[in-house]
């Protein structure tokens, strides 16, 4: 075969492997998108629970002050979060201040009791599970995309097309840590 | 054999059944009209009516699943916890939500259907809703939901029309044979004879091709189902100790037939009567105990 012919199916072939792999890649980016996005409903729900919940503990903790100054200051931090790193930091604060309203709510038999208030305790619960399920939904296209970046011969064409790595939604490190259970 | 792999093979493999099913419609109708003496026109009409059938099965399979498994649909209301969990590991799966309905019957099973993933059920017996804890819940849902995501339920729902129908019709040449209007004709008695004879054969391998089918199509990806769920769950000791307990209980489930038992997450015949003995030989199944030690060793 003419030397000239095989040059030519070689760079086709080439060029039609390029074209995948680029193809392949804004797939792969949309799917994170759109798993952010996913995360991002949970997010909303969760911030529009909170000023609900701030309420309902105050009518009965009104000198909790500290408290509800930490959660409010977290949700405006989640609120006003840009990029997924600072949105995952933000969820992470948000997580622990939580926790503390729930174990200050622990003191208070009457709040505890409340109807509305245990209801915003299994909303706000049942969210946070979807969060982590969204969470992990995301962070797996994300190993996906950033696993096809890196792997030889496709990382060529994404570094030609200029693909970043994605960021993925941290867990907070706290929660990574086993449990310490004292007696 | 991965998801993606999974999913692709399921949907074509979901066509080469709707195929295979219309030829071999076709075959019994040409036999039936050249072995037993039967009008041209009948065995034409087997034809449309085979075609037109597997369209059915492709969209209504699941309706009919659930109908035939007495299975209601239900709101968040109804069950809230029920609904949640399906909520969040269709959320986790990255799929919508899919409908859920509850089978009143104390037999504990569970299954998925639908088409795709845009047009999914997901079916719990009152049963397994009272025997399982959350996580057990959890464990069986997120298998089930892996069947939604890989395409299983098109594959298996459509084999579960289909194959009720294949039993039907040889039922029905069956009995024609019995039965039957015979003609002798005099010019082609030696053909009528050997196509009587390829209608016998049919007849008899019919079931046996029907069974295999569904044994291909469900040992492997309820293997792969528990391991994509057990992925998703993260924990797959719920889903091994769901089975455990699912196994352990003696109860058949009443509205399962010999088309539907493929669907469920554990042999809902409980190895019993002739049925059972049956799904037995041809198991579609694996072993639930192998199932419980490859989750355990994950």
């Amino acid at each position: 075969m003419d030397p000239i012919v095989l040059v030519a199916i070689f760079i086709g072939v080439v060029l039609l492997y390029a074209w995948m792999v680029y193809n392949g890649l804004i797939t792969a980016k949309v799917r994170i998108s759109e798993a952010l996005s996913h995360i991002d409903v949970q997010l909303k729900r969760r911030t529009d629970l909170i000023p609900n919940l701030v309420e309902s503990v105050k009518g009965y903790a009104k000198h909790e002050k500290e408290l509800f100054e930490k959660v409010t200051e977290a949700r405006s931090n989640l609120v006003s979060a840009k990029t997924t790193q600072q949105k995952a930091q933000a969820n992470n604060m948000l997580t622990d201040s939580l926790k503390s309203v729930f174990a200050v709510a622990e003191g208070y038999p009457e709040l505890k009791a409340n109807q509305n208030f245990l209801q915003l305790q299994e909303e706000l619960s049942d969210t946070e599970n979807k969060i982590a399920y969204s969470r992990q939904f995301y962070n797996s296209n994300v190993m996906d995309f950033n696993t096809k970046l890196t792997v030889f011969p496709s990382n060529i064409f994404g570094n030609l097309f200029h693909f970043k790595p994605a960021d993925f939604f941290a867990a907070d490190e706290a929660d990574k840590k086993p449990v310490k259970v004292s007696f | 054999m991965n998801i993606y792999s999974a999913i692709s093979t399921n949907i074509w493999k979901s066509y080469l059944i709707l195929v295979l099913f219309v030829t071999f419609a076709g075959t019994v109708a040409y036999v039936l009209t050249k072995g037993i003496g039967y009008d041209p026109s009948v065995g034409i009409l087997i034809f449309i009516v085979s075609i037109i059938y597997s369209f059915v099965s492709y969209f209504f399979s699941d309706k009919i699943v659930l109908a035939a498994s007495g299975a209601r649909e239900i709101q968040k209301k109804d069950n809230p916890e029920l609904f949640r969990t399906v909520e969040n590991l269709a959320i986790g799966d990255g799929i919508p939500m899919p409908r859920v309905y509850i089978i009143n019957d104390p037999s504990p099973n569970a299954f998925a259907t639908g088409r795709d993933p845009k047009h999914a059920a997901i079916a719990a017996t009152t049963g397994i809703l009272e025997r399982l804890d959350k996580a057990e819940l959890e464990g069986v849902l997120a298998h089930e939901l892996s069947h939604v995501k890989n395409f299983d339920t098109r594959l298996l729902a459509i084999t579960a029309v289909l194959v009720g129908f294949i039993s039907l019709l040889t039922d029905m040449f069956m009995r024609s044979l019995f039965w039957g209007n015979m003609r002798n004709d005099d010019r082609d008695n030696r053909a009528q004879g050997i196509f009587l004879l390829i209608g016998i054969v049919l007849a008899i391998i019919a079931p046996v091709i029907a069974s295999l089918i569904q044994l291909a199509v469900s040992r492997k990806r309820e293997l792969l189902a528990d391991a994509s769920g057990a992925l998703l769950t993260r924990y797959p000791e719920g889903l091994a100790s769901a089975l455990e307990k699912i196994s352990a209980d003696p109860r058949p489930l009443k509205t399962a037939t010999g088309a539907t038992a493929h669907l469920f997450i554990v042999n809902p015949f409980k190895g019993k009567g002739f049925q059972g003995s049956l799904t037995n030989l041809f198991s579609t199944h694996p072993p639930i105990e192998e199932r419980i030690k490859i989750l355990r060793s994950m």
